[in-house]
């Protein structure tokens, strides 16, 4: 079954065209994130999956019913944003069970829910805390307290990790990706890092200006990107664009070529001249220039290569990615 | 800032300012205090005096306790400056929380009209209120007072609150629609009490000029069951001979209840004027 259907979604304010048809399913159990760069209408997408904003067309299904006038807490759904936002008045155990006493849930039900809750994120000894009494890390694994506990058909989460410093934020991807295989609930998670979006996601919604440029598994999405935005988006370094014509004469084409997938060659290939090296051990990072263009080659293993060396970096043809002037891919 | 602060010369300079300042300010009311406990022929032989042996004297204040009802002016007084002071913050924040929280045709419009109101003193409209109030019936009723103040008071309170309300989390108030809370629950439970600093500086700019007013009280409210303080002190000011044993016993008396309403807002008002300066 699919929990959430989306379709021809359209959102303005005012004479501003925010989002632009979007049309995705998510289904029962997946693990779907929306990845795209800032202001590409990724928040305003899940307000208007969570009610706080009204499509301006479009229909929006949860489940099988059409939710585009039921209001965000008869949705069935939780949301958790990056701000935590959590009432500042409320200690924790209150603060997650505001939504369920709101429902009219009995005190037993709502006694079990946050045992079990607070169990499976370690807040069982901060219950009795406010929220100015908790580190950012406590206050995230309250907000997403407060989202399990109303047991929803669909979770929504709002860049969750973007507040937190870089080891905690693994850690939390980490808890979130477990939290996901307990509940095997259907999760929306909105990030403009494609780092969260490749290690969490089942299936991947790209974004850019409103627009859905592509869906996919993100190894499907890794490996054959429907554009040049998609391409450059996703993989870290991302993906080096030159003029074709620098390998091949007379080619007008635009050559992608991900950094992994070019090496150190003695023969054919691009001759560069390096500027920067970045030895990290297991990997080498070498940044080059062909003339004007930029071109970055991640070596496997230890080279010894200087800076200002001249070298000539090879690449295998079937690795090769082709696009046109407006960025579409040419296949073949 | 800190530099500024750790300098012992700075330091000086600074509190020399400031002392200075509260002397000036103080001193007035000082004056006032010390004549209210003198004679007649003390208050004028030597103003600046501090009432001695000789010169000590309640006469002042047996005069406004046996004339007129000096308690029923003060309990007038109060229940003008509180109810108009309670009905600007409810309406004041209610409108402002619309202004800063709902979309819809005629907004800035909306919040235009309602800040004009700052621009423009209510006493040019004192002859059409007074019909209003003839009109009404409301003519010597502390209710005419109460409205007069609180549409005086309501448009630096939308104007202020908004600016605050805007400043309120947009994902906190969207957390509390999702748990099921209604408007009206995140506007008195989530949104209210994150803006108590702006609502304490609010009261207080209102409490004084109601606190003091004449002008309304004289026209829309002369009888003497519904007189305020500062007009039924005005009994003691006559045109030949003014009483001045009594109105400055009157008015030493007079500082008390706003002092006292000061009190209990200044702790908030201190953090809503520090609030968008230190974060
Ligand atoms: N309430 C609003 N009124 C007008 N424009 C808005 C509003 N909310 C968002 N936008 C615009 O919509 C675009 C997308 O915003 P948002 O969904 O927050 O992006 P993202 O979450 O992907 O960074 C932005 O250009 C933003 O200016
Ligand atoms: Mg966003």
């Amino acid at each position: 079954m699919t929990a959430l259907t989306l379709t021809n979604v359209n959102k303005s304010f005012g004479d501003v065209h925010v989002l632009k048809d979007i049309n995705i399913s998510v289904e029962e159990g997946e693990f779907v994130v929306f990845v795209g760069p800032s202001g590409c209408g990724k928040s305003t997408l899940l307000r208007v999956i969570a009610g706080l904003e009204d499509a301006s067309s479009g229909e929006i299904r949860i489940g099988d019913e059409l939710v585009n006038l039921t209001p965000p807490s008869k949705r069935g759904i939780a949301m958790v944003f990056q701000s935590y936002a959590l009432y500042p008045h409320l200690n924790v155990e209150k603060n997650m069970s505001l939504a369920l006493k709101q429902e009219g849930q009995s005190k037993e039900v709502i006694a079990e829910r946050i045992a079990k809750a607070s169990t499976m994120l370690n807040l069982q000894d901060y219950l009795h805390r406010f929220p100015s009494e908790l580190s950012g890390g406590q206050r995230q694994r309250v907000a997403i307290g407060r989202a399990i506990v109303r047991e929803p058909k669909l979770f929504l989460f709002d860049e969750p990790l973007s507040n937190l410093d870089a080891a905690l934020r693994m850690n939390t991807r980490i808890e979130i990706a477990n939290l996901h295989r307990q509940l095997s609930a259907s999760m929306i998670y909105v990030t403009h890092d494609q780092t969260e979006a490749m290690t969490l996601a089942d299936k991947i919604v790209v974004l850019r200006d409103g627009r859905v440029e592509q869906i996919g598994a993100p190894m499907e999405l890794y490996n054959n990107p429907a554009n040049k935005f998609v391409a450059g988006f996703l993989g870290s370094p991302s993906m080096n664009f030159l003029p074709a014509g620098l390998v091949t004469e007379g080619d007008s084409r635009t050559l992608g070529i991900r950094p992994e997938d070019l090496r150190l060659s003695d023969g054919d290939g691009l001759a560069a001249q390096v500027s920067h090296v970045e030895h990290l051990g297991g990997d080498t990072n070498v940044i080059a220039h062909a003339g004007d263009h930029q071109i970055t080659a991640r070596l496997f293993g230890q080279h010894a290569v200087e800076a200002g060396q001249g070298v000539t970096l090879g690449f295998a043809p079937e690795k090769a990615y082709y696009f046109d002037e407006a960025g579409a891919r040419l296949r073949g | 800032m800190n530099k500024a602060r750790n300098n012992p010369l700075n330091m000086t300079l600074m509190h020399g300012a400031l002392i200075l300042y509260t002397i000036i300010a103080l001193f007035p009311v000082f004056v006032i205090l010390i004549n209210s406990l003198k004679t007649r022929k003390a208050i004028f032989r030597e103003p600046l005096a501090l009432p001695s042996s000789d010169s000590f004297s309640l006469v002042g204040y047996q005069t406004v306790f046996k004339q007129g009802d000096f308690f029923l002016y003060m309990q007038n007084s109060l229940i003008v400056t509180v109810v108009s002071i309670f009905l600007v913050l409810l309406f004041g924040a209610m409108a402002a929380f619309a202004l800063s929280e709902y979309r819809f045709k005629g907004n800035t419009l909306m919040g235009l009209y309602l800040a004009l109101g700052i621009m423009i003193p209510i006493r040019i409209g004192t002859v059409a209120i007074l019909e209003m109030m003839v009109a009404t019936g409301l003519v010597n009723s502390l209710w005419a007072l109460i409205l007069v103040y609180t549409a005086q008071g309501l448009p630096l309170a939308v104007f202020i609150l908004s600016e605050f309300m805007r400043q309120v989390s947009e994902d906190l108030k969207n957390a509390g629609r999702i748990d099921g809370l209604s408007e009206y629950t995140i506007f008195f439970r989530l949104v209210l009490p994150l803006v108590r600093p702006a609502m304490a500086t609010v009261a207080v700019f209102n409490m004084i000029p109601i606190w003091n007013d004449l002008w309304f009280p004289l026209i829309l409210a002369p009888a003497e069951e519904v007189k305020t303080l500062t007009l039924g002190s005005q009994v003691f000011i006559g045109q030949f001979v003014t009483d001045w044993n009594a109105v400055l016993s009157a008015l030493s008396m007079a500082i008390l209840p706003v002092l006292i309403l000061y009190v209990i807002f200044s702790r908030q008002l201190i953090r809503g004027i520090t609030s968008g300066a230190v974060k």
